[in-house]
């Protein structure tokens, strides 16, 4: 039965590649038909994920489950596509088929110029994010993250709208950047620990045994650091990520912002910490300044912004730093609080991204100065968008997941450093401020003079093309927010043995240091 | 010398161990014969001719199971040596040869000039490199590169009605004849140095590499053989293109007919690193800690110099010529680590195979797109590519992707292999530079892709630029080499499989 699922797990990443092989080799395929073959590719990911769902029981609690070995012909370094799901990457890899299947949905039905290849590069990139979350090799995983990657930028460059050329370069170069220096982090890591495997549990296992000098620990952690953070837009590397989100079509942004973006976070929960916990001790400090300034800092530029995506962009760069507070805790708390948050964050971001686009169609401009009075005609909209704006602020309240997330992060913090809380909940009430404006003024207050015709004019509610993909993300937002344990109880068996470790080696090196 | 040491040379002289460079040499020169027997209308066969019998060459030597029977042994008195690594760059050049016989074919057609020379030098060329990587004598070696060089001499300026060719002919050839020079100078140097009778360790046989390794290890700090040696690796890093000898490169790439651009950026550059690999494996060992930091800089200068110069290229030619040192200088890296970690050798192979496919794929594309003119290449003309040619266009993303390194492409793990080595021969900075110019080279790649896929801005009322020549219709031959470049890129960047074992654990 377990070789099934791992043949699943498999199957996961491959069909959605097989799929755009069909479509890249079948070029005059009618229409419907190149939307039934993207279709099966996005559908596949995400029902296998819901599967392996039911099906997960580790041996340990927590612990990697459909594991697989494939050789590609670099193991004579140690690299083998292993592939495997535990309790962090569980989550994720659902969230990847979800955030994938409504992306992919929604493009379908989209009127983008040269849809077969706009869905192939789609479903490319689908594969690469069901493969990132599905690695335990750390070289697949960084594979899989840039094969999701380079689609991103074509689409950018190619399907975008105002700025995309600009945009586009500027995103690559950055992310470039970021992915060469967390490559750089990894094949250090590799050299450094002595171990001949790129394998993660490998590599565990021998770092447990012989950890790193702290010297080493702390120039890997902080390579890993850099890298991952300009990957996921830490202050103050964040500026390609509102530009490329603005320019970037909208299910490009969705799987960017709702999945990928969140490769770097899980790759500090996965590898950085525990392999390198007292370089992550050492620096966490300097990670909790950066994290308050995505707060802060982005959280006051968000406010100013006239642009609907940009603001969205920014919003998103600002609830990065929520996550990277949690990780800078160094704590079971605090990083099992990302794990939730970068779920609920996902399913939300990319909602908020596919509305953003759903309420461009029918206003024609991005600028919130202009638009008003919606609600009128598009209840639907006004209320889903409602939702989500209110889903990211993380209002206090039943089923909605962003609000435990960051709850259990801020309960971290409290532990870690008291008075960051106070800018942490003040960065709540930023982005309250800025949710319920847009809301406002979008959908209620009168419209403006230039507005008005248009508003006049035929405008229809949400079509149902619009409305399953945006259900899909609100029913699985609500199921993990009403009962949050569903993720995370595996999330914490998961996670408890590696904090005990780390706080035993770190107690060890501070005891060592006071001696 | 007696009858009986010459009947020992005899016996070395193991024709069979050289027949692909020997069958070679006969079919270059049957070429020519077939040309004055062939009546005019069959001229067009007379290349085709070459191709097949090349392709039955590489066929033969990739199954060749008796090769390595000559593993190790001195051929030829001394003049040669094979080994598993020279097999794999035989391979390589015949590869590159038939490759450039293609584009050749192609780039021909666009112009009214003798044809079958030009496949007479590639051929002679080829030989040349074959036997260059196999050298163990410094006669040897520098014939063999003279072969190369004066092949070149001619080959560069082959359209001899464009005065860009004309200029870079002329620049190639002073500039070649300069680092010949060098060579030579270095060489005698060596050989004075180690034929000197009252050192220790002298040599009769001093520009053999054995005894001359020999002499170096019982003189390390001789003046002369430094100087010498330093001379030498001159030269030869004037064949790859590595800073500071890397001036000719702009202008000749651009000034050469494309096919030959391509010959130079992959065969040539091989053909300098084959014989660097020989001569710091086997003749300068006792000099690294002398070579080393000179070749550490060298290699920070070039991936610096090649990315940088880049950046703001506008012809295509003169930019595969640059972002060609910046590969120069990666390679180098996997050389400067191969002195300490075996194994980077199999890299600097790997990643070369990896060029070999990208650059072929892209220059396939720049020939198919070049105007009689040729070296006008501007990435303008290159606008729209996407459209109007989507094949072209998909095979030129894919050749430039794995230039950039970009996974999943073949460029991104041979990448990958050199900054393992490069770790693993702890080279930190080094590596710093390296992953800035992979940054660098990012911005010009992404450049070129962005005007062949994304539409260019027009403004209402402008019109679109108008497309420079009517296209020639790709064979199904060219279409069939283009997809075979681009399908094994694509690959080698999923599964290497047995490639790593044949490159790396030989």
């Amino acid at each position: 039965m377990n070789d099934i699922n791992a043949i699943l797990l498999f199957a996961a990443i491959g069909c959605p590649l097989l799929c755009a092989v069909f479509l890249f080799a079948g070029k005059s395929l009618g229409n419907s038909l190149v939307k039934g073959i993207a279709f099966v590719g996005f559908l596949a990911p995400a029902v296998i994920s819901f599967w392996l769902w039911t099906q997960y029981a580790p041996e340990i609690p927590g612990g990697y489950d459909f594991i697989s070995k494939t050789s590609t012909g670099l193991q004579s370094f140690g690299i083998v596509l292993h592939l495997g799901l535990n309790g962090v990457s569980l989550p994720l890899f659902i969230l990847a088929g979800v955030v994938g299947l409504a992306a992919g949905f929604y493009a379908m039905n989209s009127k983008a110029e040269r849809l077969s290849q706009y869905l192939l590069l789609l479903l490319v990139m689908q594969a690469g994010l069901m493969g990132v979350f599905a690695s335990v090799d750390v070289f697949f995983f960084y594979f899989f993250h840039e094969l999701a990657l380079i689609p991103t930028f074509i689409m950018i460059g190619v399907w975008g709208g105002r700025d995309r050329h600009f945009a586009a370069m500027k995103v690559t170069i950055y992310l470039t950047l970021g992915a060469m220096l967390s490559l750089a982090g990894l094949i250090v890591l590799y050299v450094k620990s002595g171990a001949t495997s790129f394998d993660l549990l490998t590599l565990r296992e021998i770092l447990a045994a012989q950890p790193l000098s702290e010297i080493a620990q702390r120039n890997v952690f902080a390579l890993l650091l850099f890298g991952f953070g300009i990957l996921v837009s830490l202050w103050p590397f964040h500026t390609w990520a509102p530009l490329g989100y603005g320019a970037a079509p909208s299910s490009a942004a969705m799987l960017h912002a709702g999945v990928l973006k969140k490769f770097g976070l899980y790759g500090l929960i996965q590898i950085g910490l525990p392999l390198l916990p007292s370089g992550g001790k050492e620096l966490a400090p300097l990670l909790a300044w950066l994290a308050l300034g995505n707060v802060v800092i982005i959280g006051l530029i968000t406010l100013v912004q006239r642009d609907l995506k940009q603001m969205l962009g920014y919003s998103s760069v600002m609830h990065m730093g929520y996550c990277f507070l949690g990780v800078a805790c160094v704590s079971l708390i605090g990083s099992s609080g990302v794990v939730i948050l970068m779920v609920a964050h996902g399913l939300t971001v990319a909602l908020l991204f596919m509305l953003a686009t759903c309420i461009y169609h029918r206003s024609q401009t991005f600028d919130m100065l202009e638009i008003g009075g919606l609600v009128k005609k598009t209840p639907v909209l006004a209320a889903f968008f409602s939702f989500a704006i209110l889903a990211s602020i993380g209002t206090p309240g039943p089923g909605l997941a962003n609000f435990w997330g960051e709850f259990t992060i801020f309960l971290a913090v409290w532990d870690f450093r008291s008075w960051m809380v106070v800018p942490a909940v003040l960065g709540v009430i930023l982005s309250a401020v800025y949710g319920l404006r847009a809301i406002g003024r979008i959908f209620f207050g009168g419209p403006t003079e230039s507005f008005r015709e248009r508003l006049d004019s035929d405008i229809q509610d949400m079509s149902w093309n619009e409305r399953i993909p945006a259900l899909l993300l609100i029913v699985v937002l609500l199921i993990v927010g009403i009962w949050p344990r569903l993720v995370s109880d595996n999330v914490n068996a998961a996670l408890q043995p590696e904090f005990t470790q780390i706080e035993q080696v770190v107690s060890l090196s501070e005891q060592s240091s006071e001696e | 010398m007696d009858l009986q040491t010459l009947s020992e040379i005899a016996k070395t002289n193991q024709w069979s161990a050289i027949y692909p460079e020997v069958m070679l040499g006969v079919l270059a020169l049957g070429l020519l014969v077939l040309e004055l027997l062939f009546p005019k209308r069959w001229h067009t066969l007379i290349p085709r001719i070459a191709v097949l019998v090349q392709i039955g060459l590489l066929a033969g030597l990739v199954t060749c199971g008796s090769c390595s029977a000559f593993y190790g042994k001195e051929l030829f008195g001394g003049l040669l040596l094979q080994g598993s690594s020279t097999q794999v760059f035989r391979i390589f050049f015949l590869l590159t040869s038939i490759l450039v016989c293609y584009l050749g074919m192609v780039a021909l057609k666009k112009q009214s000039l003798p044809r079958i020379e030009f496949f007479h030098i590639v051929l002679v060329i080829t030989g040349a490199m074959m036997l260059l990587v196999q050298s163990n004598h410094f006669v040897m070696l520098f014939v063999a590169l003279e072969t190369i060089t004066v092949g070149f001499y001619i080959l560069v300026s082959y359209f001899r009605k464009n005065p860009l060719t004309l200029e870079a002919g002329l620049k190639y050839l002073i500039l070649g004849g300069l680092s010949s020079a060098i060579l030579l100078f270095g060489i005698a140097l060596l050989y004075g140095a180690a034929g000197n009778p009252a050192l220790i360790g002298s040599t009769a046989q001093s520009m053999n590499f054995p005894s001359l390794l020999t002499f170096l290890q019982n003189n390390p700090d001789n003046v002369v053989a430094i100087a010498g040696m330093l001379l030498v690796i001159s030269g030869i890093a004037f064949k790859i293109g590595a800073v500071p000898f890397q001036i000719w490169i702009p202008d000749v790439y651009q000034g050469a007919p494309t096919p030959i651009t391509a010959f130079l950026a992959v065969g040539s550059k091989a053909a300098g690193f084959g014989i660097l690999l020989v001569l710091i494996d086997r003749v300068f060992v006792p000099l690294t800690s002398i070579l080393l930091p000179l070749l550490a800089v060298m290699t920070a200068a070039t991936i610096l110099f090649g990315n940088l110069t880049a950046l703001n290229q506008r012809n295509t030619k003169r930019l595969m010529g640059l972002s060609g040192i910046s590969h120069a200088g990666y390679l180098l890296l996997g050389v400067v680590a191969s002195v300490s970690i075996p194994w980077a050798e199999g890299a600097v192979l790997f990643y070369l195979f990896t060029y070999l496919l990208a650059a072929m794929a892209v220059f396939a594309v720049m020939t198919h797109l070049a105007s009689p003119e040729d070296s006008d290449l501007e990435i303008d003309h290159f606008a729209d590519l996407a459209k109007q040619r989507p094949f072209l266009g998909v095979i030129l993303a894919i050749g430039i992707g794995s230039m950039a390194g970009v996974p999943p492409l073949a460029g991104f793990i041979g990448k990958l292999l050199l900054f393992i080595a490069a770790f693993q021969a702890e080279l930190y900075w080094l590596l710093g530079i390296a992953i800035v110019g992979v940054v660098l080279s990012i911005y010009y790649y992404f450049g070129w892709i962005k005007a062949a896929f994304f539409d260019s801005w027009k403004t209402p009322g402008q019109e679109a630029a108008p497309t420079p020549t009517a296209f020639p219709r790709i064979t199904f031959y060219g279409k069939l080499t283009m997809i075979g470049l681009a399908v094994a890129t694509v690959v080698l960047g999923f599964f290497q499989g047995p490639v790593t074992d044949w490159l790396i654990s030989r």
